[in-house]
C-alpha cells in the first residue's frame, strides 16, 4: 500500500510515494536519490544511516517512512553550505578522521546533534554521543580529535581513561 | 514481509479502534519492531504509530508522586526532566543503556517492556520499583497490571492481540531505599547484556534491611526474581559478607542458558558479581559503611 509522504529535507519540502514498508533510508535512498546516507547493519547496531529527525539523531533504517510525514530530515547533503564543508566535515578530513569514507556521513550527523546542543563537549563525551557510530577503519581517535578540534578551537588531547 | 499499513491515530480512542483490526500492532519507538518485522521475526499488517497521541506523550507527576510516563515518550525525552533525573536516577540510567543515541530518540520504556527481551536492561528496576501499566483492551477497558506480569517468554507477554499499553506508572522512591542496576557487556555501549543484576534495597529506622527485591536480566526467559537472595537480605543488617551471600544465592537459583555471548556457567558468575556489588552500591547510597 503506497502513500504520499511529506516532510522537510534539508530544508526543502519534498514529497514522496512510499510503501507502507519503506524505512525512512529507502525513502531518503530510493524514492528520493539521497545516497549520501548509508545503509550499513540495517538494523540500528551501526549507525552509518544516522540523520537528524526534527533535530534528533535516529537511525534511518529504524524508522518508517510513514513516521517521517511531516518531520524536518536532515542528512548529510543537508550539512554543507553550497561548497563551503561544515566546520565538522573539515575537521575530519584534517584530522585523516576518516578512511573508506562509510561511516562517515553517520559520524557527521551525530557530530553535528552533539555540538548543538552542547557545543563545549569533553572528550568522554564525544566518545558516547559517537558510540552509535562504528567505524572500521580510524580507531576512532582521529575522529575524536577532528570533533574535539571543532568544540575547543585547538587540537587537545582526547586519549580515553585507561 | 508482508504489506503493512501505516496508521497514525491522534487519540486513544482511534488507536483502540485500530488495534481491534486482525494484524494491529503498536508502534513506540519502533526500534525493535521495525527490524523483527523486516527480519521475519514478528509479522504486523497494521502499524498503530503511537507517538502522536498527547496523552501517550505524558511524561508528569501524579498528586500522590506517582510518575505517569506515556507510552510513546522517548528515553532521550525521560532524560530530560531534571526532578525525575534526580529521584529515579538509577532507572534512567538502566534505560540509558539501551542501544546509542540514536536508539534512545525512539526507544521507550513501555516498548523495552512489551519486546519481552530477556535482557531488556530497564526492566528489572521497573519492577523492582513496582511501576504498573496502563492498558486498554480491544473493547475499551482500562485495566492495571504489574509490570512483572507482562513478560511471559523471550519476546512473549501476557498483552492479547488488541491490548494497548497506554501508560508506565512509576510510584515515587520509598524513604530510605535506593536502587541500582549493573550489567556487563563486552563492549562499554552498544552491546547486550550477557547478564544484569537490579536491586531496591529499603533500610528501616535502625538500619535492618527492611525490604529487598533483585530482578535478574538475561539469566531466565524473562527477568527473573532472585527470591532466595532476597529472603537472605531481609532482617539483616547490611555487610560486605551478606552482600557476597546474597550474590551466591541469586546465582544459584538463576537459569541461564549458553548461548554466543555467553556460557551460562559464566552468566552465574556474572549474576554473583554483580548483584554484589548493586547491592554494596545500593548501600553507598544509603550511606551505610560496610562492616
Amino acid at each position: 500500500m503506497k502513500s504520499v509522504i511529506t516532510c522537510e529535507i534539508n530544508g526543502e519540502p519534498r514529497d514522496a510515494l512510499a510503501d507502507g514498508r519503506d524505512t525512512l533510508l529507502e525513502l531518503l535512498r530510493d524514492r528520493l536519490g539521497l545516497t549520501g546516507t548509508k545503509e550499513g547493519c540495517g538494523n540500528g547496531n551501526c549507525g552509518a544511516c544516522t540523520v537528524l529527525m526534527n533535530g534528533e539523531p535516529v537511525c534511518a533504517c529504524l524508522v518508517l517512512a510513514g513516521e517521517a510525514h511531516g518531520a524536518k530530515i536532515t542528512t548529510i547533503e543537508g550539512i554543507a553550505r553550497g561548497n563551503t564543508l561544515h566546520p565538522v566535515q573539515s575537521a575530519l578530513i584534517a584530522h585523516g578522521g576518516t578512511q573508506c569514507g562509510f561511516c562517515t556521513p553517520g559520524i557527521v550527523l551525530s557530530a553535528v546533534a552533539l555540538l548543538d546542543r552542547n557545543p563545549h563537549p569533553s572528550p568522554h563525551e564525544i566518545r558516547h554521543a559517537i558510540a552509535g557510530n562504528l567505524c572500521r577503519c580510524t580507531g576512532y581517535d582521529k575522529i575524536v580529535e577532528a570533533i574535539a578540534a571543532v568544540a575547543h578551537g585547538t587540537n587537545i588531547d582526547v586519549k580515553p581513561a585507561p | 514481509m508482508q504489506e503493512l499499513a501505516y496508521e497514525r491515530p491522534t487519540t486513544i480512542a482511534k488507536a483502540v479502534a485500530l488495534m481491534a483490526r486482525d494484524g494491529a500492532r503498536a508502534l513506540a519507538g519502533g526500534s525493535d519492531l521495525i527490524p523483527q518485522l523486516r527480519e521475519g521475526r514478528r509479522s504486523a499488517s497494521v502499524i498503530v504509530d503511537l507517538k502522536h497521541i498527547p496523552a501517550l506523550n505524558d511524561f508528569r507527576r501524579e498528586p500522590d508522586g506517582t510518575w505517569r510516563i506515556g507510552a510513546a515518550l522517548s528515553v532521550a525525552k525521560l532524560g530530560a526532566h531534571a526532578e525525575f533525573a534526580r529521584e529515579h536516577a538509577a532507572l534512567l540510567a538502566s534505560a540509558r543503556m539501551i542501544g546509542s543515541l540514536q536508539i534512545q530518540a525512539r526507544a521507550t520504556l513501555a516498548g523495552n517492556l512489551c519486546n519481552a527481551a530477556p535482557s531488556a536492561d530497564a526492566v528489572p528496576l521497573l519492577i523492582a520499583l513496582e511501576a504498573i501499566v496502563e492498558i486498554i483492551s480491544a473493547d475499551g477497558v482500562l485495566s492495571r497490571a504489574g509490570v512483572e506480569s507482562i513478560a511471559t517468554g523471550p519476546g512473549q507477554t501476557s498483552l492479547v492481540p488488541g491490548d494497548l499499553v497506554t501508560t508506565v506508572l512509576l510510584p515515587p522512591p520509598e524513604p530510605r531505599s535506593a536502587a541500582c542496576y549493573l550489567r556487563f557487556t563486552p563492549r562499554r555501549e552498544m552491546d547486550i547484556a550477557i547478564a544484569g543484576s537490579g536491586v531496591v534495597l529499603r533500610l528501616d529506622d535502625k538500619g535492618v534491611i527492611a525490604n529487598a527485591k533483585i530482578f535478574l536480566a538475561s539469566v531466565a526467559p524473562k527477568p527473573m526474581r532472585a527470591s532466595t537472595a532476597q529472603s537472605l537480605l531481609i532482617g539483616q543488617k547490611p555487610s560486605a559478607a551478606l552482600f557476597t551471600a546474597a550474590g551466591a544465592a541469586a546465582a544459584a537459583e538463576c537459569r541461564p542458558i549458553s548461548d554466543t555471548r555467553g556460557s551460562a556457567d559464566y552468566r552465574r558468575e556474572l549474576v554473583a558479581v554483580l548483584t554484589r556489588r548493586a547491592l554494596a552500591d545500593c548501600a553507598r547510597q544509603l550511606g551505610v559503611m560496610l562492616p
